[in-house]
C-alpha cells in the first residue's frame, strides 16, 4: 500500500511536470502571455509544497473519521482560512474584481450579499450542527429519520449541488488556464482532476485542508500586496481614487449608486435569500464545521473565516476601482490597444491585469498561481463532499446499513473520489464552450432550496417526520432546478428560446417557501406510529444539539 | 443510559435557563442582521438615488457605499459578541449542565 502510494504521488507529480513543460504558448493569441514561466515556476513550487503535505497526510489518515474531518483535530483558526479558502473561489477573485471595475456599488453590494449568510450560520447554525453532525450534514438531518431514505434524499441533493459547481469551477479552470499560462483547455482540465484526485485519495480531509490554508494564505496576501501597491498610486486617498474613477468611467459619478443589477425588488430579495442562506446548504461548507474539535473551535472557525471574507471583499473592492484606472486606461491591456474596447483575455482578466501592472510579471505569475491554486483547493473540497456523501450516506449506511467496515468505507470513498475526478473532467469538457455563469448561482439556489429548508427544521423543529423531510427536500430540489431551468439564463441563453417562462433570475424566493410548505403539510398529516416516534426522540437530539453531550469528539492521534 | 442524563438535563433549571439566554441572545442578533441586511436590500430596490448621494457636500463617499462599509464591520463585529459570550459564559453553563447530570449518574 505504501509503495503504492509513492507509486501515485510520483505519478501526479509527473503528469504536473508534463503538463508544465507542455507549456510554452503554441496559439497565436497567447504570444503576448511572455509572463508564462513566472506563474509556472510559482504554481510548480505550489504543487510540489501541496504534494509533500498529502506525503505527510496519507500517513495520518487511516480512519474513516481522518478520511473526512482530519480526526476532527483541525483548529480554529486553522479551519477558519480552510472555509474562507473553501468559499473563495477563482471566481470570487476574477469575478468579482471585474464586477466591481464595470458596475463599482452593484459589485460591493453583492459581496455584501455573499458575506451576510455568516453571522447567520454563526448565531443559529454552527454550534447544531457540530453538536449533532459527524461526517456529513445528512448525519445531522437523518439524526431521528429513516436513515436509508432521508440520507438518500440529502446525498443526492448534495451531489448535485457539487456537480454544478464542479462544472463551474472546471470551465473556468480550464479557461483561465489556457490564458494564463498557455495550456491547452483539455490538458488543464485533465491537470486539475487529476491533482484533485491525488490530493484527495491520498491526504483525504488532512490534505484538502492544509491545500486550502495554504491557498487561502496564497489568495489574502497576493490580494493585499496588489491592492496596496494600486492604491498607493493615489495615496492611499479614497477620495483621490474616487475622483479620477468616477470622472473616467462611463459609469460617472452613478458608479456609486446602485445600478440595474438589482433594481427588481424580487430578484434582489432572492438573490439575498439564496446567497445567504445557500451558504448554509453546501455540503462542502457545512463539512467544515465536523473537522473541529467541539462547539467553541466551531464558533471561532466561523468568526475567523467571516472576518477574512469580510476583509477580502473590501480589499476585492479597492482592487476593482484601482483597476477601473490602472487597467482601464492603459492601451497595453486591451485588444489592439484601444482604451474601452475588448480587455485583452476577456472581463474576468481584470484583477490579472492589474497584478501585471503595479507588480510586473512576478506579482501577475504569483496572483495566477494563486487563482490555479484556488481552483485545485476548491474542486478538493467538493470532490471530497461529493464523495462523502457517495461513500458514508449511500454506501455505508444505505446500501450497508451501518455494517461496512472502516477500511472498506474509506476504500469506496476514494473510488467515489476518482469516479467523481473523471466526471468532472468530463463534464468539463462537454461544457467547454458553454456559458457556465448560471452554474455557481443554481448550485447555491439548490444549496438553499434543497439542503438548507430540511437542515434546519430537523434541527430547530420537533414535528419534522421522515414524510414531510423527503417531500420537503425532493420539493426544494426539483422546483430550484425546474425555476432555473425555465429562467432566462437556461432557457434563452443556452437552450435558445425566445423569452423566459421564470420571469426572475433567482429561484430562491419561490423554492425555498415551497420546500419549507412540503416540509410542513407532509409532517403534520403523518400520523404514522414512525412519525410519532421520531418526534419523541426530537427531546434527546435537542439536548444534544444545545449542550453537545454525547457528540463525537475529535480522536487523538 | 444517554437518554437518563438527557432527561435529568432537560429538568435541570440551569439547562432552562442557557437555552433562553443564549436562543434570546441568539436569535436578537440575528433578527438584527437580517432586519439590516433585507432593509438594505430593499433600499437599493426601491430607493437607489437616496443611496447615491455623497454623504457630505463635495465627499466622493455616497450613503450606499459608507453604508455596506458599516455593515461588513458591524455583522463581523456583532459575529464577535456572540463568540465571546458563548465561549465564555454560555460554555460554562453548558459544562455546569453536563457536570451535574453525569454526578448523579454515579
Amino acid at each position: 500500500m505504501r509503495r503504492l502510494t509513492h507509486l501515485v504521488h510520483a505519478l501526479g507529480l509527473f503528469v504536473f511536470c508534463a503538463m508544465a513543460y507542455a507549456g510554452p504558448p503554441v496559439e497565436g493569441a497567447m504570444e503576448k502571455q511572455s509572463t508564462n514561466w513566472h506563474a509556472i515556476i510559482m504554481f510548480c513550487i505550489f504543487v510540489a509544497l501541496s504534494m509533500g503535505i498529502t506525503y505527510w497526510a496519507s500517513s495520518r489518515t487511516k480512519t474513516t473519521s481522518d478520511f473526512y474531518t482530519a480526526g476532527g483535530g483541525i483548529t480554529g483558526l486553522q479551519n477558519g482560512l480552510a472555509i474562507a479558502g473553501d468559499y473563495m473561489s477563482a471566481a470570487t477573485l476574477l469575478g468579482l474584481t471585474a464586477l466591481v471595475y464595470g458596475k463599482g456599488f452593484d459589485g460591493y453590494l453583492y459581496m455584501l450579499s455573499f458575506f451576510a449568510g455568516w453571522p447567520i450560520i454563526l448565531f443559529l447554525m454552527a454550534e447544531r450542527l457540530r453538536n449533532l453532525g459527524r461526517f456529513t450534514f445528512s448525519d445531522i438531518t437523518a439524526f431521528r429519520l429513516d436513515q436509508g431514505k432521508v440520507r438518500t434524499m440529502a446525498a443526492i441533493s448534495s451531489l448535485v449541488v457539487v456537480c454544478f459547481y464542479l462544472i463551474a469551477q472546471m470551465v473556468g479552470a480550464g479557461q483561465l488556464i489556457k490564458l494564463l499560462f498557455g495550456l491547452d483547455y483539455n490538458i488543464a482540465i485533465f491537470g486539475v482532476g487529476i491533482l484533485m484526485m491525488v490530493y484527495v485519495t491520498l491526504g483525504g480531509m488532512v490534505a484538502t485542508t492544509w491545500v486550502q490554508i495554504i491557498k487561502a494564505c496564497m489568495l489574502l496576501s497576493g490580494g493585499t500586496l496588489a491592492m496596496l501597491l494600486a492604491f498607493s498610486q493615489f495615496g492611499f486617498s479614497f477620495h483621490t481614487l474616487m475622483e479620477k474613477a468616477t470622472a473616467v468611467h462611463t459609469l460617472g459619478f452613478k458608479l456609486m449608486t446602485p445600478g440595474g443589477l438589482l433594481s427588481n425588488p424580487i430578484n434582489a430579495i432572492s438573490l439575498g435569500l439564496g446567497l445567504m442562506f445557500g451558504t448554509a446548504g453546501l455540503p462542502h461548507i457545512l463539512m467544515r464545521f465536523f473537522t473541529v474539535t467541539d462547539a467553541k473551535e466551531a464558533r471561532k472557525s466561523v468568526l475567523y473565516a467571516s472576518g477574512f471574507v469580510a476583509y477580502f471583499f473590501n480589499v476585492i473592492f479597492l482592487m476593482g476601482l484601482c483597476a477601473i484606472l490602472i487597467v482601464g486606461q492603459n492601451p497595453e491591456f486591451f485588444e489592439g490597444g484601444t482604451v474601452g474596447g475588448k480587455l485583452i483575455g476577456g472581463g474576468n482578466m481584470v484583477a490579472m491585469h492589474l497584478a501585471k501592472a503595479v507588480g510586473g510579471d512576478m506579482l501577475l505569475g504569483f496572483m495566477a498561481a494563486v487563482a490555479f491554486a484556488t481552483i485545485l483547493a476548491v474542486v478538493s473540497g467538493l470532490a471530497l463532499a461529493g464523495a462523502s456523501a457517495i461513500s458514508h450516506d449511500i454506501y455505508a449506511r444505505v446500501i450497508k446499513k451501518g455494517t461496512a467496515s472502516e477500511a472498506s468505507e474509506i476504500r469506496a470513498s476514494k473510488i467515489a473520489t476518482i469516479c467523481l475526478g473523471f466526471v468532472a473532467i468530463i463534464l468539463g469538457i462537454l461544457f467547454e464552450k458553454q456559458n457556465v455563469a448560471f452554474m455557481v448561482g443554481l448550485a447555491f439556489g439548490v444549496a438553499a432550496a434543497a439542503n438548507f429548508p430540511v437542515l434546519i427544521l430537523s434541527m430547530f423543529w420537533k414535528g419534522l417526520t421522515t414524510r414531510g423531510a423527503l417531500f420537503g427536500g425532493y420539493g426544494g430540489l426539483l422546483s430550484a432546478v425546474a425555476f432555473v431551468v425555465l429562467s432566462k439564463s437556461v432557457w434563452v441563453d443556452v437552450l435558445g428560446y425566445k423569452e423566459a417562462l421564470f420571469p426572475f433570475t433567482q429561484p430562491a424566493l419561490f423554492a425555498m417557501p415551497i420546500a419549507f410548505l412540503l416540509a410542513y403539510i407532509f409532517s403534520k398529516s403523518d400520523s404514522s406510529a414512525r412519525a410519532k416516534s421520531e418526534i419523541s426522540a426530537f427531546d434527546d437530539q435537542y439536548i444534544r444539539g444545545q449542550t453537545g453531550f454525547g457528540a463525537s469528539g475529535a480522536s487523538k492521534h | 443510559m444517554s437518554s437518563e442524563i438527557y432527561e435529568r438535563m432537560r429538568v435541570n433549571p440551569k439547562f432552562k435557563e442557557l437555552v433562553s439566554t443564549r436562543g434570546r441572545f441568539a436569535w436578537t442578533l440575528s433578527i438584527i442582521v437580517l432586519v439590516l441586511f433585507y432593509g438594505f436590500v430593499l433600499m437599493v430596490a426601491y430607493n437607489p438615488t437616496a443611496l447615491g448621494q455623497p454623504v457630505s457636500d463635495g465627499s466622493m463617499l455616497t450613503v450606499g457605499v459608507a453604508a455596506e462599509l458599516f455593515l461588513f464591520i458591524f455583522f463581523w463585529t456583532l459575529s464577535a459578541l456572540y463568540v465571546n459570550r458563548a465561549n465564555t459564559e454560555f460554555d460554562a453553563m453548558t459544562q455546569e449542565v453536563i457536570k451535574q447530570a453525569r454526578r448523579e449518574d454515579k
